[in-house]
C-alpha cells in the first residue's frame, strides 16, 4: 500500500485524472506481500445503487477501498442562477424539484425567508397545515427509504411494501395540494388553500396504517440478522467527522449528536406547540443511520397525529399584496428536512424577484463525506454504506 | 453497544440576542482588528465581516473560541446588479438604462464579490454568517478546509460558479460543469441564454392584474 493516492493532481481535468489514476492501478502493486494488483471500479452514473446518476469511482486493493471519489452534477440544473430571473412566488415552483420525494419540504423554508424578509407571518392554521404536510412529505420520502434498503441488501419484499404505502400518504398530499409529487401549495403569507372535507379523519386512518409499515419493517429488517451483519460497525461516522462535514439530520443524529431544527430554533411553525421525541444513536455506523430514520418516520407519524388533534381554526392567508415585492436585507432559513438541514440564504434587492438564493441542501454536505467514509471499506459495504447515507440526486447537484 | 437515545428534553432555551452579541465580542477579542464590521438584527441572526487575510483565522476563531462545530456551508455573493435585468427585455425596444452600482448587504463591503459562509454552533443553537471582501484584481482567499473538512466542496463550487480560488485547496476541479467549461455561470454578467435565445414570453403575453390602473397593464405590442 505504498502508492501515493494523495498526489496533487490539480490542474489536470476530470478525463486526465481519472486516466492517472486508472494507469497507475493497473501499473502498481498495491499490496507487495499478497501481491494483488491494484484496479479502479467506476461505479455509475447510471446504476441502481446510485438512486440517480451519482458516479463513484473506486480504487481497489483486492476487496477494499483504498481510494473513492463521488462525482456529481450529471443533474445540475442550476437553480441559484434560474431564482434570480423569478419573482419571489415563482421560486417555489423550482425548488420543489431539488428534493423530489419530500416536495413540499422544500418550499417551506424559502417562503419563510422570504416572510422573515417582509416581515409577515402566516396565521397560526396555515402554519399548523403546514407543518402536517411538512410531515407527511417527511414520511413519504423516508418511507421509501425504509424499503429501498432492504433492495440494496438483496431483500426485495420491503420496497413494494414501502411503495404501497407511501401511495397513502401521496393521496393525502394530492387531496390537499391537488399534487402529488410537486405541490407547489405553500404561498408568501400562508396556503394556497384550506384542507379538504373528510381529510382529517383519513389522515388519522392513514397515519395507523403507516405506524403498522414503521413495525413491519422494524421486523422484517431491523431484526434481521442479515441485515444487522451488514450495517452494524460498518460505515462509522464519528461525530467530529459527522460535524465538520456539514453533515445533518438523521445522518448527523446518528452519530450521537442531538441536534434537530425542529426543535432548535425558533421558525413560525407547529412544532413548538405538541409533544415529540428527538431520536438519536452513539453508533455513528450504517444500522444507527437507518435505525434513527425508522425511528424519525414513526414520531412523524405521532407528530401528524397530535397536531390534527390541536388544529386552530382561522383563516389560512394573511393579507399580502397581489404583487409582491420583498423589501431589501438578507435571511437565512433553514428546516429539518426528510434529508437533513435545507436551508436558503436569500438576498433582496426590494425587487419583484431575489438579488440571490444560496441554496444549502442536505444531499450536498452529506455525500460530501463519502471519500472519507469510504477509505478501507470492502467492496459491498460501499452499498450500504451509500444507501444508509441517504441522498436524493436533485438534491446534490440543485 | 450504548443503548440508543430517544432526548426527551424539553426545547433547549433559544439563543437571544445577548449571545449573538457575546460572539460578536468574542470573535473580536480573538482576531483583533481584522473583524472589520458586524451586524446583530435583533430576533433573527447575527453578520460579520473580516479582513480578507484574516479568513482563515477568523474560522479557526469561530470553531475553537465561539465552539462553532457544524459546518453549514460556504458560497460566494456577486454584488454587481445584473445587466440583463431578469432578461425580460424586449429586443425591439432600445435598451433599458440599469443601475450598475455595485452596494454590498448586510455588515457591509468593498469589492464586488464576497466570501460568505454560515457556521452553527449545536449546543447553543445559533450560527454565525461571515463574510469577507475578495479583491477584484486578484479573486483568491485562504481554504478553509484545515478548519471545516466539508468546505472542500463548497469551495469547489464556488470556484467553478464564481471564478474565485483558493489558496491551500488540493484540488479545485469543476463539480457540475464540462471541464473546460469558460465562464463563470453565477456572475451576474454571465447571460442566463435560454432567455438570450428566445425572447421571454411574458413580454408580449401579459394578463391584466385587478386593481391595476389600465394603461400600466397594457404592453405596447401586445394589443396589436
Amino acid at each position: 500500500m505504498s502508492v501515493d493516492t494523495t498526489r496533487d493532481l490539480a490542474g489536470l481535468g476530470d478525463r486526465q485524472k481519472l486516466a492517472y489514476i486508472a494507469s497507475q492501478a493497473a501499473d502498481a502493486r498495491l499490496n507487495v506481500e499478497l501481491e494483488t494488483e491494484g484496479m479502479t471500479l467506476n461505479i455509475g452514473p447510471q446504476h441502481p445503487a446510485t438512486h440517480g446518476t451519482l458516479r463513484i469511482v473506486c480504487r481497489l486493493d483486492g476487496e477494499q477501498v483504498v481510494w473513492a471519489e463521488p462525482s456529481a452534477g450529471y443533474m445540475h440544473r442550476g437553480y441559484e442562477k434560474l431564482t434570480e430571473v423569478r419573482t419571489f412566488p415563482q421560486v417555489t415552483t423550482l425548488v420543489n424539484r431539488i428534493d423530489w420525494l419530500g416536495s413540499f419540504a422544500n418550499e417551506v423554508p424559502f417562503i419563510l425567508a422570504a416572510e422573515k424578509l417582509m416581515g409577515i407571518e402566516a396565521p397560526p392554521r396555515a402554519q399548523h397545515i403546514r407543518t402536517i404536510l411538512f410531515e407527511l412529505s417527511r414520511i413519504a420520502n423516508v418511507g421509501l427509504f425504509l424499503g429501498d434498503l432492504g433492495v440494496q441488501m438483496g431483500a426485495v419484499t420491503p420496497v413494494f411494501m414501502a411503495f404501497r404505502d407511501r401511495e397513502y400518504v401521496l393521496n393525502l398530499i394530492e387531496g390537499a395540494t391537488g399534487g402529488r409529487f410537486h405541490p407547489n401549495f405553500d404561498r408568501i403569507g400562508g396556503l394556497k388553500d384550506d384542507l379538504p372535507k373528510g381529510w382529517i379523519d383519513e389522515t388519522r386512518g392513514v397515519m395507523r396504517k403507516l405506524r403498522n409499515f414503521c413495525t413491519e419493517m422494524e421486523d422484517l429488517l431491523f431484526g434481521n440478522e442479515i441485515f444487522q451483519a451488514r450495517t452494524r460497525g460498518i460505515g462509522v461516522i464519528p461525530k467530529e467527522i459527522a460535524l465538520q462535514y456539514g453533515l445533518s439530520g438523521a445522518n448527523l443524529r446518528a452519530s450521537g449528536v442531538d441536534y434537530d431544527l425542529r426543535r432548535d430554533q425558533h421558525l413560525p411553525m407547529a412544532w413548538d406547540k405538541v409533544d415529540w421525541k428527538v431520536w438519536s444513536h452513539p453508533d455513528g455506523d450504517s444500522f444507527a443511520r437507518c435505525w434513527v430514520r425508522l425511528m424519525e418516520t414513526r414520531e412523524s407519524t405521532l407528530i401528524v397525529d397530535r397536531l390534527l388533534d390541536t388544529i386552530p381554526s382561522g383563516p389560512v392567508m394573511a393579507k399580502v399584496p397581489r404583487i409582491i415585492k420583498v423589501p431589501e436585507g438578507e435571511a437565512w432559513v433553514s428546516t429539518e428536512n426528510p434529508l437533513g438541514e435545507m436551508g436558503y440564504y436569500v438576498v433582496s434587492k426590494g425587487d419583484l424577484g431575489p438579488f440571490r438564493v444560496k441554496i444549502r441542501s442536505a444531499s450536498f454536505n452529506n455525500i460530501s463525506v463519502v471519500p472519507w467514509v469510504l477509505r478501507g471499506v470492502l467492496v459491498p459495504d460501499i452499498i450500504t454504506i451509500l444507501a444508509s447515507l441517504y441522498f436524493i440526486l436533485g438534491d446534490i447537484d440543485r | 453497544m450504548v443503548s440508543p437515545l430517544a432526548s426527551d428534553t424539553p426545547v433547549a432555551e433559544l439563543p437571544g440576542d445577548a449571545l449573538r452579541e457575546r460572539a460578536v465580542d468574542q470573535l473580536r477579542s480573538a482576531i483583533g482588528d481584522a473583524l472589520i464590521d458586524s451586524l446583530v438584527k435583533p430576533g433573527d441572526d447575527v453578520w460579520v465581516r473580516v479582513r480578507t487575510d484574516a479568513w482563515r483565522e477568523a474560522g479557526m476563531a469561530l470553531r475553537n473560541v465561539l465552539g462553532m462545530d457544524f459546518f453549514c456551508f460556504l458560497s460566494a455573493i456577486d454584488w454587481m446588479p445584473s445587466p440583463f435585468g431578469r432578461g425580460e427585455d424586449d429586443p425591439t425596444q432600445p435598451p433599458v438604462e440599469r443601475d450598475t452600482a455595485i452596494k454590498q448587504g448586510y455588515a457591509g463591503g468593498e469589492t464586488r464579490f464576497q466570501m460568505l459562509a454560515r457556521v452553527v454552533s449545536t449546543t447553543l443553537h445559533y450560527g454565525v454568517n461571515i463574510k469577507t471582501d475578495v479583491a477584484d484584481d486578484d479573486l483568491s482567499v485562504q481554504s478553509w478546509i484545515p478548519v471545516y473538512a466539508g468546505a472542500n466542496w463548497h469551495e469547489r463550487e464556488a470556484h467553478e460558479m464564481f471564478g474565485i480560488s483558493f489558496a491551500g485547496h488540493p484540488d479545485l476541479r469543476n463539480m457540475y460543469l464540462p471541464t473546460g467549461f469558460e465562464g463563470y455561470p453565477l456572475r451576474k454578467d454571465f447571460p442566463l441564454l435560454a432567455r438570450h435565445v428566445k425572447t421571454w414570453p411574458g413580454i408580449v403575453d401579459v394578463e391584466p392584474l385587478p386593481g391595476e390602473p389600465e394603461e400600466a397593464t397594457t404592453v405596447e405590442g401586445a394589443a396589436e
